[in-house]
């Protein structure tokens, strides 16, 4: 029998952040397409800071999330369009409405050691019919017990999975190997894992989840997502199918779908810059990155500068709104 | 409102009833002892609890018969209800309206009209039942309304972040209702055309002071950045009266037609640690509101004596 893992493409979210918020409904409908084709059976979309993230802290979206939603709605025919939801950024009266454009699968997403605010909005996708995913955010912030303890509290509001997200990319495959243990030794239900490449480990990352017992991974086409971006999605495809997983995916038709609707698109290469390597270093937020640099910019400082001290200050996923107290406190600190 | 010229014989002070005894009533507590409009008439809870022997064992008449016992209490004018929404909407609001108290109500239930004492209290002294929106709210929509009376607010959007360790139960089991009150309280307070609130909690050790940062979209920035500021500044002034450790941490800035503020909130540390600025900052402004009240109960009762 053959070991499967399922695969959560996440282009359409995570790679938001990485093209500045500014999808279409042409280009979400020509991704969203792809991917129900080579057989991806989640597919995330949303502002790369959930539903409700179009602001000026985190960038507005040059089209509607609801909008884009429908796009996607119309072209996937067995995917599940899923939406990523931040309690305190978005509402259940988002919830409701991405419904209504076409959602079936909601991941609400919480700090890792805040799981109690997602009581409420797990619970709602649960009544609305929808499928919930807790997705606990920043993991290398706490030990695999608190994980653990947190993830419990999840599956005890309804969720039907626990992702576990290193969203500042700083973990090393010990690191996830731990957590995943933890997890799975806490609750009943499967495991995800989300990776981000600051440190060039999220393919590494991402097989020590899975041989850990993660049956969820997420990934993104050319690796398109926030900091150095996530993990490749096509080629972890490749891996895992030489590794003799069921993975139910086109290979060929990732790779073709990656080269023709993504690289095009891209505003900068998904490479490991020194901005997205001080990210993985300082286990900062990896969508801080763009915005780090528009405030380095501003204030005349270095970004590395302000990464450092965001790291120092244990700031959180959301708070990009502190990148421009931070670079105003050290441009004050060095006139 | 019937009755007698207060019970401002005795002490001049106006007595107050609190309903809900935990962190929040309790603080409240030791500013309403501190105050010189205000007195201790009853602390009520439904259940024994820390909260109610603490306020016995200052001297402060208790009991756990909720608002029923607030409601009966001779000479009592006003009541804070720090219990939550439901039992405000179901039970409290309407039994101290009846008995002709006024409610200061620091629940998201929004029975009467929103209240931020810097920017509207002279309109609703008459009031039967003023919220106090939400601590978010509370921190930041007195400078949106300095921002908006000064450039015009197309739109306002706030990001509240609180330490973990003061953001409680009830917070906690009810995000939206922060974010949706405190958008609403924006836009009806604030002056903003649209309003959008959102709020992060920070578990770092030791806990992170509250801070607030406020982005507008100006209608007309041709006003200038010095106007704006002087807005701004003589607000805050007015708000340091009752919340004494607010302050600016990064001064107004506009870049095209944004405006960008961030704010600092130090809680008293009355009842809470400072770090707790969220609670210390709603607290303040529901006993400022109730003094106002107070102050011209006071002065009326005083003139027909």
């Amino acid at each position: 029998m053959s070991k499967k893992v399922t695969f959560v493409d996440t282009t359409l979210r995570d790679g938001s952040h990485a093209l500045k918020h500014a999808y279409t409904p042409s280009l979400v409908s020509d991704i969203a397409k792809g991917l129900d084709e080579c057989g991806v059976p989640m597919i995330e979309l949303s502002h790369g800071d959930g539903l409700g993230g179009s602001s000026f802290t985190y960038g507005f979206s040059k089209t509607d999330q609801f909008e884009l939603l429908s796009a996607a709605s119309k072209v996937i025919k067995n995917a599940a369009l899923t939406v990523l939801l931040l309690p305190g950024i978005g509402t259940i009266e988002d919830l409701k409405r991405a419904q209504a454009s076409g959602a079936k699968a909601v991941r609400v997403a919480t700090h890792v050691t805040e799981a109690d605010v997602s009581a409420q909005h797990i619970a709602a996708a649960k009544s609305l019919g929808l499928t919930a995913v807790g997705f606990l955010m920043m993991v290398h912030m706490a030990d695999p017990s608190r994980i653990a303890e947190e993830a419990a509290k999840m599956e005890s509001y309804g969720a039907d999975y626990i992702n576990l997200a290193d969203s500042a990319g700083y973990l090393l495959p010990e690191g996830v190997a731990e957590r995943i243990e933890a997890v799975r030794s806490a609750v009943k239900i499967p495991i995800g894992w989300h990776s981000h490449n600051n440190l060039a480990l999220a393919m590494a990352n991402s097989l020590a989840a899975v041989r850990a017992g993660a049956t969820y991974v997420d990934g993104t086409l050319r690796g398109l997502g926030a900091g150095a971006g996530n993990m490749q999605i096509e080629v972890f495809a490749g891996i895992l199918q030489r590794l003799g997983y069921d993975t139910g995916l086109n290979f060929y038709g990732l790779m073709d779908l990656a080269e023709k609707a993504v690289e095009p698109i891209m505003l900068r290469p998904q490479t490991v810059d020194n901005g997205s390597l001080m990210l993985g270093y300082a286990g900062v937020y990896s969508s801080f990155l763009l915005h780090v640099y528009a405030a380095a910019e501003k204030y005349g400082i270095e970004p590395r500068d302000i990464l450092v001290e965001l790291g120092r200050r244990k700031m959180v996923g959301g708070q990009e709104d502190m990148i421009i107290d931070v670079a105003y406190g050290l441009k004050n600190a060095s006139a | 409102m019937g009755g007698v010229a207060v019970n401002a014989e005795s002490s001049g002070r106006v007595k107050v009833g609190i309903i809900g005894p935990g962190n929040i009533g309790s603080d409240l507590m030791y500013k309403v002892r501190r105050s010189k409009y205000l007195e201790m008439g009853m602390m009520a809870g439904i259940v024994e609890s820390e909260g109610i022997r603490r306020a016995a064992s200052m001297g402060v008449p208790v009991s756990t018969e909720g608002v029923k016992a607030v409601a009966e209490t001779e000479g009592i004018k006003i009541a804070f209800d720090a219990t939550s929404a439901a039992a405000h909407v179901k039970f409290n609001g309407p039994a101290l309206k009846k008995a002709g108290i006024i409610s200061i109500d620091l629940t998201p239930a929004a029975l009467g009209p929103y209240c931020v004492p810097s920017v509207n209290l002279d309109k609703l002294k008459a009031e039967p039942d003023i919220n106090m929106v939400t601590c978010g709210g509370q921190a930041t929509i007195p400078v949106i309304y300095a921002i908006s009376r000064a450039a015009g607010a197309a739109y306002a959007e706030i990001v509240a972040c609180i330490s973990s360790k003061s953001a409680g139960p009830g917070t906690r089991a009810n995000m939206d209702e922060f974010t949706e009150t405190t958008a609403k309280g924006i836009e009806l307070v604030g002056g903003a055309d649209k309003g959008k609130a959102i709020i992060i909690l920070n578990p770092a050790e030791p806990p992170l002071m509250m801070t607030n940062t406020i982005a507008v979209r100006v209608k007309d920035a041709s006003v200038g950045i010095e106007k704006i500021r002087a807005s701004i500044d003589q607000i805050v002034s007015e708000l340091r009266s009752y919340v004494p450790g607010y302050h600016i941490r990064v001064p107004a800035t506009l870049e095209g037609d944004r405006v960008t503020v961030i704010v600092q909130v130090e809680g008293q540390g009355d009842f809470l640690p400072s770090f707790s600025g969220n609670l210390d900052i709603i607290n303040s402004a529901a006993v400022a509101a109730a003094e106002r009240i107070a102050e011209g109960m006071l002065r009326e009762g005083g003139a027909k004596q």
